[in-house]
């Protein structure tokens, strides 16, 4: 006779390579809290229950090796024998479902179209500064505000041609927007690569689901570039602009110009003359009229910015000003991406559009509201506390994992410049099965789709899944133990 | 037409490729010589073998073949090594990514990664041949798959330039030492026949003259062959071509300094008569060689890589 023994442990997924799996508060990307698999994931499940656990080894180990094949990957010192790792790639994809994307989608478009009317309005009317909708003084004490860019046009008032926001889940199952990135995002190689490295290693898993393709990114990146020609170029140049080899994206840069199909420069390939910029060819100098660039705003030109830049074009500051090239990005995007500016994104949305935010803001304080920063510093144990200039996950305070000392240093960073911190509830971030030492455990993601836009919007139906593969940890970028997985958007 | 930059790194993939092969050959076949020495014999001369690959370490010389596959293969300090090599050669390949194919560039990384693995497990001495039949393989499927992927247009005649310039220069280095180094007669049958397996020339020489081994013919054969790939002559014609095509393609016109000079010698192979260059002084001729490929070299580089702006800017 055997008897079942009631438990108090929270309810697991079935299946041997399920039996670490934990589930909690956190929303799960493909269990629902009862241990059954959502709708949209139960052919995934169904084979993930069938698979062995050296099958699957095998078939991370095709695809780890695909990377390294293609160059996937980054130096980890360099000298000589500098060591190369590819980035990690987890197996098993991310689904997202038809209507969760669709909302996205809605909300990514309005939120990116208020956006680029935001910029416009700044460094021109300042119709909302005037109206006191956003701060007068947030706006210029931002790093990334470009008074160089006060009254000067912008090729159909297109800021941002190319976005990258992050979005996570909360626990009741919501997308809401954590970061914006509009200077220049990166990671859409990944998305690229990730699916092709699935189709090679899981073809028999794509049967079983109608998965929206991603492919054809770089076509629909140049046709936003082509929106950007100016007006009197007859047969326009383009070229992407890269900091050289050097950098951690380069890959990227030297992927996005194949697939485009155009040449990729660096800042020592162009010089400008008259007010025009040309590239160095075999063929003597040729006029570029747009350049998708990769290089921050800082380092684009020696004489107006960081005047130790090896990387940008001396004069390409007024030969953008005088309307003969255009930039994707435009500069001073980064304004509307400060992690301060971004609480005032709803009311952006709302001022421009007079609408209701589709997706939503995470609850954000800003530190140089008193009221706001009296509540922050009391409670510095619970939130979490970043610096609106650092990216990458750095500068960051994660209040309950810090410890007493950790609080005390950003309680007087805090003080010294309230301006410079913002902080937030400490958000559990929904987990995705990864399979991980032979195991498939829950792992915290994010998401961070691609919006392009041009003539139109268009968001490629896919993103990058970015995974905090160390345990309990709720770091995702790559620099901090992070990886990736592909992600499925499914067809309707 | 082609950023500048990328043109030179084209260029650079090509003699770096080309300098790794002919580094390895000349290794593979002292290698197999060394096993057939009479035991008690004079051993190999290492400074003299060093200044044949061109890249005569600053320290000390190797002692023993180990040492020098360590030092000819596999030190990355030495940047003439086989490893330095393929390694610049695939830095230059990453940096132009977008204009070589995906096969190319998988093809170049995998003999990268192979050969770093090769020299990690470290057991490569138990059998050299397999490494120099490994790195021989990589560099033929690279200009396979170069020539079967690749538009034939001006990138792949960059490609071209670079591999023909060097091994016009590299040939002709070779003879050059042996020459010096040997006496003319065949007093030593041995170092002939080797001269022509470092230039995998030995079956094709064969044929060609049959098996009767002569220094007068083996320079006639490795200078001035004009149908087998490696002879100088070959190469000449292949530097010329390449150059012209380019020079079309990009609106230069012909008569451009570069192929003016890759055509005159290309002509004086194509004219000169070995006894001639024998009796004469074949050191002082070889060596010009060397110089003229070194001002092609020069020239095109001024042409279509480092030209003066101002001479391109709209009138």
């Amino acid at each position: 006779m055997s008897l079942i023994v009631p438990s108090n442990a929270s309810p697991r997924p079935s299946g041997e390579l399920f039996s670490d799996y934990l589930l909690d508060a956190a929303y799960d990307e493909m269990f629902e809290s009862t241990g059954a698999a959502r709708p949209h994931c139960r052919a995934l499940f169904d084979e993930l229950r069938a698979a062995s656990e050296s099958g699957l080894s095998q078939r991370q180990m095709e695809a780890d090796k695909a990377f390294l094949m293609q160059g996937i990957t980054f130096t980890v010192y360099g000298d000589d024998q500098g060591i190369e790792r590819i980035f990690p790639f987890d197996l098993l994809p991310r689904i997202i479902a038809a209507g969760e994307w669709r909302t996205l989608e809605r909300g990514l478009t309005q939120r990116l179209t208020a956006i680029n009317l935001f910029l416009k309005d700044v460094y021109h009317d300042q119709r909302i500064l005037d109206e006191g909708v956003v701060p007068r003084q947030l706006v210029q004490s931002c790093r990334h505000y470009r008074r160089e860019m006060r009254g000067v046009h912008v090729h159909r008032d297109i800021y941002v041609s190319v976005a990258g926001s992050d979005l996570i889940r909360l626990e009741d199952g919501r997308f809401v927007v954590l970061e914006d990135n509009l200077r220049v995002p990166s990671g859409v190689s990944y998305m690229l690569a990730n699916r092709e490295a699935t189709k090679r290693v899981l073809p028999g898993l794509f049967d079983r689901y109608h998965v929206s393709p991603v492919a054809h990114y770089g076509q629909a990146l140049l046709a936003t570039l082509r929106a950007l020609a100016p007006p009197s170029t007859v047969d326009p140049t383009f070229v992407v602009l890269t900091p050289g080899v050097g950098n951690s994206a380069y890959f990227e840069h030297a992927f996005l110009a194949r697939e485009m199909g155009l040449p990729l420069v660096e800042g020592r390939d162009l010089l400008v003359h008259d007010n025009v910029v040309y590239m160095r060819t075999t063929a003597g100098l040729r006029r570029v009229d747009v350049i998708y660039r990769r290089v921050d705003d800082d380092y684009l030109d020696p004489l107006a910015f960081r005047a130790d830049s090896h990387l940008g074009v001396a004069g390409l500051l007024n030969a953008y000003r005088a309307g003969n090239v255009s930039l994707a990005n435009a500069i001073g995007t980064g304004l509307a991406d400060d992690k301060a500016l971004y609480a005032y994104i709803p009311a952006i949305i709302r001022f421009y559009m007079s609408e209701e935010p589709i997706l939503p803001n995470v609850d954000t304080y800003l530190l140089d509201v008193p009221s706001d920063r009296k509540y922050v510093l009391d409670h510095l144990d619970s939130l979490v506390v970043k610096a609106v200039g650092e990216s990458g996950g750095y500068g960051m305070l994660i209040g309950p994992h810090s410890t007493a000392a950790e609080r005390a240093t950003f309680k007087a960073k805090i003080e010294a410049d309230p301006r410079n911190f913002i902080a937030q509830p400490t958000l559990s971030l929904s987990r995705s099965p990864c399979f991980i030492d032979g195991r498939i455990e829950p792992r915290h993601v994010d998401l961070r789709p691609y919006v392009l836009y041009g003539d139109t919007v268009t968001i490629v139906p896919g993103g990058l899944t970015r995974v905090a593969l160390r345990k309990g940890s709720l770091v995702v970028n790559s620099s901090q133990g992070g990886g990736s997985k592909d992600t499925w958007v499914l067809a309707e | 037409m082609l950023l500048s930059r990328v043109a030179d790194s084209l260029y650079w993939i090509g003699r770096y490729l080309e300098r790794a092969e002919h580094t390895i050959r000349l290794i593979d076949v002292r290698l197999d010589l060394e096993l057939d020495r009479r035991p008690g014999a004079e051993g190999w001369d290492f400074s003299r073998f060093c200044s044949a690959v061109q890249c005569a370490p600053e320290q000390e010389l190797p002692r023993n073949p180990t040492e020098l596959v360590e030092t000819l293969v596999f030190d990355p300090a030495n940047r003439g090594s086989v490893l330095a090599c393929v390694t610049s050669a695939r830095e230059n390949a990453r940096q132009v990514r977008e204009e070589i194919s995906t096969d190319m560039w998988e093809q170049l990384n995998a003999l990268y990664l192979r050969l770093k693995q090769v020299r990690g497990e470290g057991t490569w001495s138990a059998r050299p041949h397999y490494l120099s039949r490994l790195i021989f393989e990589g560099v033929h499927l690279f200009e396979g798959v170069t020539d079967s992927t690749m538009g034939h247009g001006e990138g792949w005649q960059l490609l071209r330039v670079g591999r023909f310039i060097e091994r016009a220069a590299a040939t002709a280095s070779l003879v050059d030492l042996q020459f010096r180094g040997a006496p003319r007669l065949p007093a030593n049958h041995v170092e002939w026949v080797g001269l022509l397996r470092s230039c995998a020339a030995f079956e094709a020489y064969c044929r060609h003259y049959t098996a009767d081994v002569r220094p007068d013919r083996v320079a006639e054969f490795l200078l001035l062959n004009a149908e087998f790939p490696r002879s100088v002559r070959f190469a000449a014609s292949r530097v010329e071509a390449a150059l012209r095509a380019i020079a079309q393609v990009t609106g230069r016109g012909a008569g451009g300094r570069a192929e003016r000079l890759a055509g005159r010698l290309h002509a004086s192979l194509d004219y000169g008569q070995v006894d001639e260059i024998l009796g004469e002084d074949p050191h002082a001729y070889l060596e010009g060689i060397g110089l003229y490929c070194a001002q092609i070299h020069d020239a095109a580089h001024q042409s279509y890589i480092s030209y003066p702006i101002e001479s391109a800017l709209p009138a």
